[in-house]
């Protein structure tokens, strides 16, 4: 039962590309960030801030540390994203800048915490409900429930509220929507926020459940979002919650019917065939950025 | 004779240097593949089984990886084609999911173990096929595919109204640089007498497209550039390393280093180191001289 957080880092990785059309490779970093951030502050010890915090001001700590990372890659990759010279690779340039802070804050992470898993307990870590032969962990049931109530208040605000209305116009049209009167580079960070809490408060509650942190955590569920994303739609919010819960079930069931090696084919051959058939994703009506390729 | 350690980094210079050229070649035609692991994977299983397990000779195997890679390259450009920016780069990077996927699931390849070859390539062929591959592409850059795909990566509507046809240059440029991904496996998997799925995955691909987009894909010297400055700097930074304690964090920080280095470039220099406009400039005064003369 991966779909909680896998929803969380789908979600994540759907809003900056469905309002800045940017891929955004540092949400593993993010993710990463927090949840070793978090643990390297619960502990005390030898450890590089070895400080032996309550884990929820650790886990606190750890969110403003992934926000704060976030607002930094913001200045350096969305801000130059304006065409200069116009030609076929240049809307990948964000891409590339977001895959070198990714190489950056993983070699960051290995250089001050070594890349050995480290072991990370929360006290629910061990709590599980069992429903027959079905086993539910606590903290996968906790981040799909706060997945799902964090994603209806963030369709809210894109619905009713001023704010939504900016954002829905910067992912229409940025150049038009600065001619309207919206405050582009200001709202542009809230983007990188909101892409910054959702990947912390997902490295932490899979750093929960699983019990260990590692530099490199992020970039296994990075790909599994990635595909959760697409099977959404790319920019459609709800569509990657539903596309993180059937990507751990697709993965589940794969593994369970045919053994754990086979489970890479049936999740991006999906996702291949759904790229090439029905890029708008299973629920998404309008492909996002269409007119700005 | 050269030790076994410079002989190391030549080797993985060589490797490096084919496997770049193989992301140019779509993404000079404005392609981004962020999938070459597939294409090497291909490749480096397919030249592997035949020298393993069928007793090829190594030349022989080499070709058949290449041309299998081209050929799958060839097969899968025809649905990659129809998406497109952010879209392909995911669609390619899904691709090279699968073929791992594939891969990993055929026994006699050696499947989650990896796949061992006895033939051993060595730089007597590595540093001949580099070479070869990189005047073959700097040859198919001066011929009118190479003039077309030009073309297609400054505009793609302007080229496409001046008569280019789109889809064939889009297609071949995909297939030549998969041929090129199959032949940079094979040389891979018979330089370190081993394949594994792991090992060449999506980190490999995101270093490749790092080492082209860096070097700039505006012209063919870009990603020897790239490849060649990105494989012997972090090699650099790791034998001073080793010289002083006091530079003891370059090893460290190496990787640290290149990635500022790449958030730095796609800042102040997005079109990469080598840009066509810095080539004309250094192979510059001959030109309009000779020109000069011919008009007079």
């Amino acid at each position: 039962m991966l779909g909680g957080v896998l929803a969380f880092v789908a979600v994540a990785f759907t809003l900056t590309i469905g309002m800045l059309n940017f891929l955004n490779f540092t949400i593993p970093a993010l993710f990463m960030l927090a949840g070793m951030v978090t643990w390297a502050l619960s502990v005390s010890g030898p450890h590089f801030l070895g400080f032996g915090w309550h884990w929820a001001w650790a886990a606190v700590a750890g969110i403003v540390v992934a926000v704060l990372a976030s607002l930094l890659i913001e200045r350096f990759t969305y801000r130059y994203m304006k065409p200069r010279f116009g030609d076929a690779t240049e809307h990948a340039l964000p891409l590339v800048s977001s895959l070198g802070f990714l190489i950056v804050f993983e070699h960051l992470a290995m250089a001050l915490w070594g890349g050995d898993p480290q072991r990370f307990e929360l006290p629910y870590k061990s709590t599980n409900w069992y429903v027959g032969e079905l086993i539910f962990g606590v903290p996968h049931l906790i981040s799909l429930g706060l997945a799902v109530s964090l994603v209806a208040v963030l369709s809210g605000i894109l619905k009713r509220t001023r704010l939504g209305r900016a954002l829905r116009a910067i992912a229409e049209n940025p150049n038009t929507s600065t001619l309207m009167g919206v405050e582009v580079q200001q709202i542009v960070p809230l983007v990188f926020v909101i892409a910054g809490l959702l990947s912390a408060l997902a490295g932490i509650l899979y750093a929960a459940s699983y019990g260990t942190v590692t530099p490199f955590m992020g970039d296994s569920i990075a790909t599994d979002a990635i595909a959760a994303m697409v099977l959404g739609g790319l920019g459609n919010i709800w569509g990657a919650i539903a596309g993180g819960l059937l990507v751990g079930l697709v993965k589940v069931l794969a593994i369970s019917a045919f053994g754990a090696e086979i489970e890479k084919i049936p999740v991006w051959g999906l996702l291949l065939l759904i790229l090439v058939v029905r890029p708008a994703g299973l629920f998404g009506h309008t492909p996002i950025g269409k007119e700005k390729f | 004779m050269i030790s076994g350690y410079w002989s190391g980094v030549l080797g993985m210079l060589a490797i490096n240097i084919v496997v770049a050229y193989s992301v140019f070649v779509p993404a000079a035609a404005g392609l981004l593949n962020l999938g070459s692991a597939g294409f090497v994977l291909l490749g480096a299983y397919m030249a592997g089984a035949m020298t393993s397990l069928f007793g090829l000779p190594l030349a022989a195997a080499l070709l058949l990886g290449s041309l299998t890679a081209g050929a799958v390259a060839f097969l899968i450009s025809f649905p990659i084609l129809r998406t497109r920016g952010i879209y392909m780069v995911l669609a390619t990077f899904a691709f090279a999911e699968v073929v791992a996927g594939v891969l990993l699931n055929i026994p006699a390849l050696g499947g989650a173990a990896g796949l061992s070859v006895m033939a051993y390539a060595g730089l007597p062929v590595l540093i001949p096929s580099a070479v070869a591959v990189v005047v073959a592409v700097a040859w198919l850059m001066r011929t009118r595919f190479g003039l077309s795909v030009r073309a297609l990566h400054d505009d793609e509507s302007v080229a496409g109204l001046f008569g280019v046809h789109l889809r064939l240059t889009q297609v071949m440029a995909f297939t030549v640089g998969g041929a090129i991904g199959g032949l940079g496996g094979g040389l891979l998997v018979h330089q370190f007498n081993f394949i594994d799925v792991q090992s060449t995955g999506a980190l490999f691909s995101i270093y490749v497209l790092l080492y082209v987009l860096m070097g700039g894909t505006q012209t063919v010297w870009g990603p020897l550039f790239g490849a060649t400055f990105f494989t012997l700097v972090p090699e650099a930074f790791r034998k001073l390393a080793e010289i002083s304690p006091a530079l003891k964090f370059l090893e460290a920080g190496r990787y640290m280093i290149f990635g500022i280095a790449v958030v730095l470039l796609m800042m102040l220099r997005p079109q990469g180191v080598i840009t066509r406009t810095l080539v004309e400039r250094l192979s510059g005064p001959a030109k309009p001289a000779s020109s000069g003369r011919g008009s007079a």
